[in-house]
């Protein structure tokens, strides 16, 4: 279904604000729709726009000049709490958004994000402090997010080395879902089924 | 049946008991394959999932373990008249094509179980202990008042589970949150779970499930239970649960779809088995002490953003952490706040009383015992939306709509309403509002809304005063209140 996730190279986008929940990633206004198209323009959306639609002024880092086209997000800390929607992890990648780099993510973002080809890579706060500055130092640094190796790479010989789920990490290298996974397990459902008889019947009229 | 708890060989917690009976399989080094028992679908993070069905050319698997509702983006005045806003309308229909397409029983717009998809699980008996359920819908930790493992899932999940009744899981950690001694009148269960909140922070339970217990929670109602696990999420935690007691059969039995008859002595029998087993360990845990707490309300932007009613505006200047500072900084400038403000007498434009966290019976009970006989504050709106439809007919039977009515507060049809704004009930930018709901981010409910979360009592004693106001000051409610909230 997705593409595999290949090795690639970006400047980053600094976003120094905590707890960033995904009714900021997506206001729910933005839900009402039916597929995945159109939801680049609604990432980060009042962040972004007033109330007209123009661009705020001083703009949203997304909006500065040189951010366009990249893939790397280094967001505070808890990135991604509240709402499941995954118009977040959609909008982000919509927006063309590959990887953040954070202390840590909320548990249904991250588990969204996997499904949608979005690395969320998580760094202790060391680094995490000491990558805002770097960032700061040279807006133009760039950084290498290699999954196979799971690592980033810093210009020089630097590199991170970060944890990713195993399961979800071959998923993303090979550009295949659960789902196909889930489907091969027909079997072993229906075995298990037999001593699990269903607890309710919703179609049952009483 | 299988029986869980039975021959076990090692104490084991609720949430693993739960785990292993539904584990269908485990390769090496992929998460378990878990099977879910109830799928509760609604209208907006569902579109995309029936869409990949389609695509796929597969089916449902287990129409009969699968349950619809339209709730988050339907109007909440009267159920006669066309939805005006185009793609919630579109929604809404193409809600109503996939499930009569897939088999999948709907309860929407004009039946009479139509509601907030959290509360009508456990009003219909769907709910029960033991069980994995799992929704399109971070608060699907409510079901975990029952005594199950309840979590909310993205849509690409919604799609696996609608196509296999199974997900990927890793198995949670498990955190113990303790609450002990005995609530004062006027506090609520809210404010339990706003206190567990602003101490632990909006991270505080990543990765971990948690598991309320304690003298406290074991006094508390079911709907009062629904409350705390409601907003486990709100804390980190996928899911929040209480072990099942003579409460939770209480509830349950005589509900539509629980066993009936021999097979309800049976069940009953096997939730008896569900309870932590004495010396199981937990990962991690947190206690509280119920007496201590005073009623709690939100200052910021979100929901660890908490402080006792009289209590005052943190300042930034006084924390220590500059990611700290800065984040606090920002949320008063959103919030228009002074550091060292109290809290109290701050006015508000609008008071919402709904949402899945507080709009079950009870929690309209507690709302209508403070305006009763009263009239809310001069200027300021007041929204009372029931959770579902057969909460709204209890309401009007039990004359509790008219109080709402004659207090001057508006009298609303079921649904998310103003908890996430996307049907119309909302905030215009700048107004303040005290809600009962569970988030506080910018602009939850309307851009540049202002949300301050509290407990329904102070929601209503907020409404009588249009400014914050402490529910235990009002004259003849506490002992009231007292009956109501903490009297078992
Ligand atoms: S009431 Fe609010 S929190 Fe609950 S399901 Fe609806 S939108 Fe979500």
């Amino acid at each position: 279904m997705a593409e595999p996730f290949a090795r690639f190279t970006s400047p980053v986008i600094p976003l120094p604000r905590e707890n960033v929940d995904t009714d900021q990633v997506v206001p729910a206004r933005y839900l009402k729709v039916t597929d995945k198209a159109g939801l680049a323009d609604a990432l980060f959306r009042d962040w972004r726009f007033t109330e007209a639609g123009a661009l705020r002024e001083p703009r949203f880092v997304l909006d500065l000049p040189g951010m366009a086209g990249r893939r790397i997000l280094l967001a505070g800390d808890n990135f991604g709490a509240g709402s499941s929607r995954e118009h977040a992890p959609w909008a982000l990648t919509a927006w063309g958004i590959r990887a953040i780099l954070s202390t840590g993510f909320a548990d249904i973002f991250r588990a969204n994000a996997l499904k949608n080809g979005l690395l969320p890579i998580v760094v202790d706060a060391e680094t995490h402090r000491r990558l805002f500055e770097l960032v700061a130092a040279d807006p133009e640094l760039e950084l290498t997010v290699d999954l196979e190796e799971q690592a980033v790479h810093l210009p020089g010989d630097e590199e991170i080395s970060f944890e990713v789920d195993p399961f979800a990490r071959q998923m993303l290298l090979a550009g295949t879902d659960e789902l196909g996974y889930l489907l091969a397990k027909t079997t072993a459902f229906e075995t298990w089924e037999v001593s699990h008889p269903p607890r309710v019947d919703t179609l049952a009229a009483r | 049946m299988p029986e869980p708890g039975s021959r076990a060989p090692h104490p084991r917690t609720l949430v693993e008991k739960i785990w292993d009976d539904h584990v269908v399989s485990q390769d090496q080094g992929a998460p378990a394959v878990l099977a879910i028992d109830l799928h509760l679908v609604h209208e907006v993070t569902s579109p995309q999932a029936f869409t990949g069905l389609r695509e796929r050319g597969l089916g449902v698997r287990r129409p009969g373990q699968t349950v619809a509702t339209a709730d988050h983006s339907i109007p909440t005045t009267g159920r006669g008249l066309p939805i005006v806003d185009q793609l919630a309308a579109a929604q809404v229909r193409q809600l109503e094509d996939n499930c009569r397409d897939f088999g999948i029983p709907l309860h929407g717009i004009g039946s009479p179980d139509q509601g907030i998809v959290h509360v009508i699980g456990p009003q219909l008996g769907l709910t029960q202990p033991g069980m994995t359920i799992v929704c399109g819908d971070s608060h699907t930790a409510t079901h975990g008042a029952f005594g199950a493992l309840a979590f909310g899932v993205g849509t690409s999940e919604v799609e696996m589970v609608l196509a296999t009744q199974c997900l990927l899981q890793r198995r949670p950690r498990t955190c113990e949150v303790r609450v002990d001694g005995r609530l004062a009148p006027g506090v609520s269960a809210k404010d339990i779970i706003l206190a567990l909140i602003a101490r632990i922070g909006v991270g505080g339970g990543t990765g971990h499930v948690f598991e309320y217990a304690g003298p406290a929670i074991r006094a508390l109602t079911m709907d009062e239970r629904m409350t705390i696990c409601n907003m486990s999420i709100e804390g980190g935690a996928r899911a929040g649960l209480i072990a099942p007691d003579d409460t939770t059969f209480e509830y349950l039995h005589g509900r539509r779809h629980v066993p009936q008859g021999a097979d309800w002595e049976a069940a009953v029998e096997r939730w008896r088995r569900l309870p932590t087993d004495a010396g199981a360990a937990f990962d991690r845990s947190i206690t509280l002490d119920a007496g201590a707490l005073e009623p709690m309300v939100t200052y910021g932007t979100n929901p660890g953003m908490g402080i006792g009613i009289g209590g005052r505006v943190p300042d930034p200047a006084e924390s220590a952490e500059p990611a700290q500072r800065r984040a606090l900084e920002r949320a008063l400038e959103y919030m228009a706040l002074t550091p060292g403000q109290p809290i109290l007498g701050q006015p508000v434009d609008v008071v919402f009383i709904g949402s899945c966290t507080n709009s079950r019976i009870s929690d309209l009970r507690l709302a209508a015992s403070v305006l009763r006989g009263r009239r809310v504050a001069e200027g300021v709106r007041v929204m009372v939306v029931p959770g579902s439809d057969e909460v709204k007919r209890q309401a009007e039977r039990e004359g509790l709509a008219d109080i709402f009515r004659a207090a001057g507060a508006d009298w609303r049809e079921a649904g998310c309403s103003m908890c996430i704004a996307m049907n119309g009930d909302q905030l215009a930018p700048g107004q303040y509002a005290v809600s009962t709901s569970n988030r506080n981010f910018e602009g939850r409910q309307g851009k540049g809304g202002r949300t301050f979360l509290a407990s329904p009592l102070t929601a209503a004693a907020t409404a009588l005063a249009g400014a914050i106001a402490d529910p235990r000051a009002l004259p003849g409610l506490s002992g009231q209140a007292q009956v109501v909230v903490g009297g078992r």
